[in-house]
This record gives C-alpha cells, sequence and structure tokens, in this order.
C-alpha cells in the first residue's frame, strides 16, 4: 500500500451530477489520483460499507460528501465516516445547503409517501403500500430498508463539518482549488467556503449595465421574458437574480447563458439566511412609495420559495414548512 | 387551540425616534399594557433585518412587532418605507411555510402617542394569545 494520503467520495441526497463533477476534472483527475488513494467512491468503485468500518479513525485524510442526508442509511455511513476521516468536505449544494432536494421541506414523509405511492397517476398499488422499514417477504424472509426521514438535513446539522467545496454542482476550478489547498496544506479557517466571498454582482460580466438607482416596479419571470440576452442587468427587468446574496466563484456560469443566478453558490461569508438577504436587498429597490403601489409590485411575485430558495431552505433560520398537523 | 396559561412571548422591535419615545410616554404616564413584550430599541425600523425577525421566531417567540415612525416621520427620511416593502415580501414567505400572518406586525407609533403604544402591544398580545405558541422547535425536531 502506498503511502500517499487517502481519500473518500460519498453521496447522500444528491443527484450523481456532483460525482459527474468530478469526472468533468478531465485531465485533472489523472492530477488528483496521482497524489491521492481514493479509499472508498461507491458510484465508480467496487468498495464495501465494511472496508470503511475496518479503517483505523482518521485514515482518511479527507472525505467529500455530497448530497442532503435524507435516509437513516446516509446518516449512518456520513458518522461512519466522520470518524474515520482527518478532514469531510461538505461537496455541492446539497451537502452544504440541502440544495435541490431540499424543497422536499415544503413537505414531510407522510405527504410524499402519499404523494409518490398512492396518488401518483402512474402507480399500480391496490394495497397502499408505502415503504416500511421492515417488512417479511414470502411470510420469512426479513427485508430491511433505510428510514426516511420527515425533512432534508444539510451536512452540517448531521455531522461537523470542516469545508465547504459550493456549487450545483462545484465548477472543476472550485474543485481543484480545493484539492490543491489540501495537498498544499493551505486551506484557510476550518469552516470555510472554498469560494471567494464577494457577491457575485462583484463579478458579474454584466455589471457595467446596472443603473446606478437601480428600482423595479415589476416582478417578471425569466421564461415570460423575452429580452434575457440583452446584455442587461437581470434586476432591472424586474427578473429575480439571486446575485446579490449569492458568493461568486461559479464562473459565472448562468450568466453567460443568459438566465439569472439561482444562488447555488450559497450566501457570502456573514450571511445567516441568502433567501432573506435577497428579500432585503430586493425590497429596497421597490420603486413606490404607497401602500396600495407597493402591494401591487408585490403582487407580481407569485412565490417566495423557488425565487429565493431553490438551494437553500434546509440550511436558512426556519428550515422547513409547518405542516397542518403541527 | 390556545393552550391553558399560555404567555405569548413577542418581540418588540421599536425604533429610537418615534416608537421608543411612544413607549416612554406610555410609561411615564402609567398606562397599563401587556407585560409579555419585550422591547429591543434599534435606531430606525429599516434597521430590521428580515433575518432578526425569522431568528425570534424559530428561537422561541410567538410573535414579532416591528414600531417605527409614521410614514414620512422617518428619522432617516425613508426607513421605514423600506420596512414596508420588507415586511410585505416577508408576509409572502410566512404564508408559505404556514405561519399565520398575523405573527408578525408593522405598525407606526410617534413620540406622543403612549396610547395608541398601549393599545397596539394589547392588540398584539390579545390576536396571539388566540393564535396559540407557535413552537418552531417541534415543527423542526427530527422525530
Ligand atoms: S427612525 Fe423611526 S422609522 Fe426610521
Amino acid at each position: 500500500m502506498s503511502d500517499k494520503p487517502k481519500i473518500g467520495i460519498y453521496w447522500c441526497s444528491s443527484c450523481g451530477g456532483c460525482e459527474e463533477a468530478i469526472i468533468d476534472l478531465n485531465e485533472g483527475i489523472l492530477d488528483v489520483v496521482a497524489a491521492v488513494d481514493i479509499m472508498f467512491w461507491p458510484v465508480a468503485m467496487d468498495f464495501k460499507y465494511d472496508d470503511v468500518r475496518k479503517m483505523k479513525d482518521g485514515e482518511l485524510l479527507a472525505s467529500f460528501i455530497n448530497g442532503g442526508v435524507r435516509l437513516s442509511e446516509q446518516e449512518d455511513i456520513v458518522k461512519l465516516l466522520r470518524q474515520k476521516s482527518q478532514l469531510i468536505f461538505a461537496f455541492g449544494s446539497c451537502a452544504h445547503m440541502g440544495g435541490i432536494p431540499g424543497l422536499a421541506n415544503m413537505n414531510d414523509r407522510e405527504s410524499i409517501f402519499k404523494r409518490v405511492y398512492i396518488e401518483m397517476e402512474s402507480n399500480d398499488n391496490p394495497d397502499n403500500t408505502v415503504p416500511q422499514t421492515e417488512s417479511l417477504v414470502n411470510g420469512k424472509y426479513k427485508a430491511e430498508l433505510p428510514e426516511f426521514y420527515n425533512s432534508v438535513y444539510p451536512l452540517d446539522q448531521i455531522i461537523e463539518v470542516d469545508y465547504y467545496i459550493p456549487g450545483c454542482a462545484p465548477q472543476p476550478q472550485t474543485i481543484l482549488d480545493a484539492f490543491t489547498a489540501i495537498l498544499e496544506g493551505k486551506l484557510p479557517e476550518k469552516g470555510s467556503v472554498l469560494a471567494p466571498s464577494k457577491s457575485l454582482c462583484d463579478t458579474c460580466p454584466r455589471k457595467e449595465t446596472k443603473p446606478d438607482k437601480l428600482t423595479i416596479d415589476i416582478f417578471r419571470r425569466p421564461h415570460l421574458y423575452d429580452k434575457l440576452d440583452d446584455g442587461k442587468c437581470f434586476l432591472e427587468a424586474g427578473i429575480i437574480c439571486m446575485g446579490p446574496a449569492t458568493r461568486s466563484g461559479c464562473g459565472e456560469r448562468c450568466i453567460n447563458a443568459n438566465m439569472p443566478c439561482r444562488g447555488c453558490y450559497g450566501p457570502p461569508d456573514g450571511v445567516k439566511d441568502q433567501g432573506l438577504s435577497m428579500m432585503s436587498a430586493l425590497a429596497s429597490i421597490i420603486k413606490p412609495d404607497e401602500e396600495k403601489d407597493i402591494q401591487s409590485v408585490l403582487e407580481s411575485l407569485p412565490d417566495s420559495i423557488i425565487p429565493f430558495y431553490m438551494y437553500g431552505l434546509p440550511s436558512s433560520i426556519m428550515f422547513r414548512k409547518k405542516m397542518e398537523k403541527e | 387551540m390556545t393552550e391553558k396559561g399560555f404567555e405569548p412571548k413577542i418581540a418588540a422591535f421599536i425604533c429610537n425616534w418615534c416608537s421608543y419615545g411612544g413607549a416612554d410616554i406610555a410609561g411615564s404616564k402609567r398606562l397599563q399594557y401587556s407585560p409579555n413584550v419585550k422591547l429591543i430599541r434599534v435606531m430606525c425600523s429599516g434597521r430590521v433585518d428580515p433575518q432578526f425577525i425569522m431568528e425570534a421566531l424559530r428561537d422561541g417567540a410567538d410573535g414579532v412587532m416591528i414600531l417605527g415612525c409614521h410614514p414620512g416621520d422617518c428619522h432617516y427620511i425613508e426607513g421605514n418605507y423600506r420596512t414596508m416593502k420588507r415586511h410585505g415580501m416577508l408576509k409572502l414567505l410566512l404564508k408559505q411555510l404556514n405561519i399565520e400572518e398575523d405573527r408578525v406586525i408593522l405598525d407606526w407609533v410617534s413620540a406622543s402617542e403612549g396610547e395608541k403604544f398601549a393599545k397596539v402591544v394589547d392588540k398584539m398580545n390579545a390576536r396571539i394569545t388566540e393564535l396559540g405558541p407557535l413552537n418552531w422547535d417541534k415543527v423542526v425536531s427530527r422525530t
């Protein structure tokens, strides 16, 4: 066995895009593989949980975990990896903030099971069976399934996280910078998000077009607006662009594709709630001052979850919606 | 759904230049008002970041009041207009998270309106008593 540092990669409640992002390092991945031994990566290589259980505590220099935690199995494995790893990196928006799967915190287990297993038009489930943690197959074999939690949790609500690699998915450069920092021992203060804390507006290619006094008198939805490609600041047109409340470092991929920022890199340092910070910024540029006119501007904004919490509902101050029964 | 003996916990952010004066007058006039309102003095209602409001609700407040100068009277000219806009936006979020809108109110109290101060506080207290506890820790609990 070589004496190269050992790393682990694991996925929880995520789409696989983060693994894809690692592959997207292209030839950069060869440098990574030359520098470290990958000891655990269920998506790409054949390892068993037992291989990890047999490791010494702290044997892995680092584990990169993507996805939020939704199942008991995920909780067990990330706790195991915490024990076996010197450093834990929350990799990607879902591990960092809950991500898009975290929007499920607008529902709970009961409502999700009901919709998915009972009501769904394409289902054939006459007994209304929903997943059980334990059941008997053919009357004699015990089958077990992980428990499906009521909510989705960002990684740091389950285990201690040392660093965050933001993004949906993280940009190759963000990943390479993180790897370099680890291997060269140049990691910043524990708890840091490994991307610049400047807001995206600061690095936005459209920033020159932002008027000195930005005001809006209507909110527009991007798919109903036909001038997305005019190169002008989206906010000026009343399109919600999360730039003011989002950290930079993503390479402005969405902006360059003529789409507003949806906030996947998360808030800059010091902001506790990305959505509220964005709402607060937007409120201060709403133009009219009369109560009824303000009201009519606000009526053009039908939703506050998707525009402001696309990636961060579980890491927001309120964490989830309150369900009727509570 | 009022629980027996429920005493609401209400956080009130009140602006230094008007509403705090109003509270002061209420005090010096010895007006009675509900004691379960915790006053937090801020320089302007415009200083009340929505994060303060949501943190208060998450951490145990059953209701939050923001009291500022009447429109047009803000010491910093337009602080209270911003508050009005933020509050309007916040109401949508509260609704979507299934938190009753009345748990967060915005009202105007000038430095001479001791009676009004006592009145809005009592009204808020009555409404929150009616709504019952928010108990956000139960909502987020894992079990
Ligand atoms: S100073 Fe009172 S609301 Fe601004």
